[in-house]
């Protein structure tokens, strides 16, 4: 395909705007312009491609842009900051079958004479990725939303069944890169990258699904790069590299965050109903205090420090502004106010993040568990709201826990620890939590939105 | 090999390599914004797709066009509008947040 300089020169300047909008992510204070470059640099590709030769017709892109714009719009506009993670999701599947329908589009105009070795295994990559990362951001969103069980499906022989499928299908893909295009057995390709898609995804439990979200996310950006590769077009080999690293580090810190291999993520089948040691809850012997909201909020009120350290229990609980107007109150009465957030604490990478900000809790007021730590013992009050495993001390003392090893926000070295939470169950992995038995702990029982509302009056009468 | 698909190998892992740097800075706080926007980026086969949909080769053709441009225009206009709807939210404590 020959395409004129003026359009290869303005892919150029796409892909300057998207790595300056990417550097200017890395603080709030510039992130929105950053995320404006970013769009000028595909407004510019996007221009720049109309004036490519080979389009003669505008009568599709004109429906197939007003279409999409619409209904990307529509979708922007409306969905709720808490369901974030799902349309994330549904956008990574777009992408990841739109470059995966670039890449067919590509195949079937190579004529009788087959491919050169090059553009086939291009396209089958592409293909491959991008079709599996669209099947798999479905069923992620499926699970997301509720409309595919959350649990970890498990089902015997999963991984070999998994490495099978795969095998098969980079047989079939190299068997029909060698040959003239055939509809049927190209057809074939896609059904088992769909599939593929779909086993990738359905074994991972519904907390996990932060680690899913960006490693899908790196997939899209890996398929926008194949489908480059096969259009030799540098734009979107550029964008979908960024995109792809992106990924990628986002997956490793997620991973990090709990202290566990990719491996064991997409394999382990966490939470899968198997209940680890001492799920007892109260063993008689250990008594968990329980304080009211008048003392809860005597203790925050008249501290120096306080540490709110939210969970996705707060999110589900849509609490988070009852927890800002909480913070707002105390920093109104001279109290330090910190919001600690673990990484894993949302649905996605950076999820509780948003949703404070949307709460309007300033940027300022979020520390993460690093930042906090090493000061800990001179915080007054940690106040923990629906978060459970990411304040469990047996992370760091118990090597035979489930969690031993993964970074945990320790409140439990704080001076006093109060835990909303409705009873002593346990999380996420499962085990029980030995914070809740702590002297300097108190439990204040109850849903999380009428124990804060609760707190606000209290404080509000102090 | 050839030597354009060389070229497409140096350019894919060089930026792969900017990416790491660029993106290894952006703190936690945003990395949902992160993530909506760079899926935006990911929207770039929307190029292809135009292509596909706009060049009158056969009707199966102009159909996979035609999906691949709805599904890539859903991914950047979707993508960049909600990080921006995201973002519009950060605020520092001394800003008036309202």
């Amino acid at each position: 395909m020959q395409t004129l300089p003026i359009i290869q020169l303005s892919y150029l300047v796409s892909a300057v705007l998207f790595i300056l909008g990417l550097k200017r992510l890395s603080s709030p204070a510039t992130a929105r312009g950053g995320n404006t470059l970013a769009a000028l640099g595909m407004l510019v590709a996007v221009a720049a491609t109309l004036l490519d030769q080979s389009i003669i017709d505008f009568t599709w892109i004109i429906v197939g842009v007003v279409a999409g714009g619409a209904i990307g719009l529509i979708m922007a506009r409306t969905v709720k900051m808490t369901s974030m993670p799902q349309m994330v999701a549904v956008f990574n599947g777009f992408g990841g079958g739109a470059s995966a329908l670039v890449a067919a589009a590509e195949y079937f105009r190579a004529g009788e004479a087959g491919f050169a070795t090059d553009a086939a295994v291009s396209i089958m990559a592409g293909v491959i990725i991008g079709t599996a990362t669209f099947s798999g951001s479905l069923i992620a969103f499926g699970k997301l939303q509720g409309i595919v069980t959350e649990k970890a499906v498990k089902y015997p022989l999963q991984r070999t069944t998994s490495f099978l499928l795969f095998l098969g299908l980079l047989a079939l893909a190299g068997y029909l890169g060698m040959r003239a295009p055939d509809g049927q057995l190209f057809l074939g390709v896609i059904a088992a990258a769909l599939v593929l898609g779909v086993l990738i995804v359905i074994p991972i439990g519904g907390a996990d699904m932060p680690v899913v979200v960006a490693l899908l996310n790196s997939y899209s950006g890996l398929a926008a790069s194949a489908a480059g590769f096969v259009l030799n077009n540098n734009a979107l080999i550029i964008a979908g590299a960024l995109v792809g690293a992106s990924g990628l580090i986002l997956t490793n810190i997620m991973c990090r965050a709990m202290n566990r291999s990719l491996a064991n993520v997409m394999f382990g089948a966490f939470g899968a109903g198997a209940v680890g040691g001492g799920a007892g809850g109260a063993d008689g012997d250990r008594v968990a205090n329980e304080i009211d909201p008048e003392d809860a909020a005597m203790l925050m009120g008249y501290a120096q420090s306080v540490l709110i350290v939210p969970g996705y229990g707060l999110a589900v609980a849509q609490a988070q502004h009852k927890a800002r107007e909480l913070g707002d109150l105390l920093g109104k009465r001279g109290v330090q106010v910190k919001y600690v957030v673990h990484p894993v604490a949302g649905r996605m990478p950076g999820h509780m993040n948003v949703l404070l900000a949307e709460a309007n809790v300033p940027y300022d007021q979020l520390y993460e568990p690093d930042d906090v730590n090493g000061d800990m013992e001179n915080a007054d009050v940690a106040i923990i709201i629906g978060a459970n495993d990411v304040v469990n001390p047996a992370a760091r003392d118990d090597p035979s826990s489930l969690i031993a090893g993964m970074p945990i926000i320790e409140v439990d070295r704080a001076k006093r620890t109060i835990v909303l939470k409705r009873s002593l169950n346990v999380g996420f992995a499962g085990i029980d939590n030995p914070l809740f038995y702590l002297q300097n702990n108190s439990m204040l029982f109850g849903d999380a939105a009428k124990s804060l509302s609760d707190l606000v009056e209290e404080v509000k009468a102090l | 090999m050839t030597g354009t698909l060389l070229v497409s190998l140096y350019v894919f892992v060089l930026a792969m390599f900017i990416g790491f740097e660029v993106i290894t800075k952006v703190p936690p706080t945003l990395h949902t914004p992160l993530m909506s926007g760079s899926n935006a980026i990911s929207g770039i086969s929307i190029v292809g797709a135009l292509v596909v949909a706009g060049a009158v080769d056969s009707p199966l053709m102009q159909w996979i066009g035609l999906a691949a441009v709805v599904m890539a225009t859903i991914n950047v206009v979707g993508g960049f509008l909600v990080t921006d709807r995201m973002l519009q939210m950060f605020h520092r404590q001394d800003e008036d947040g309202e």
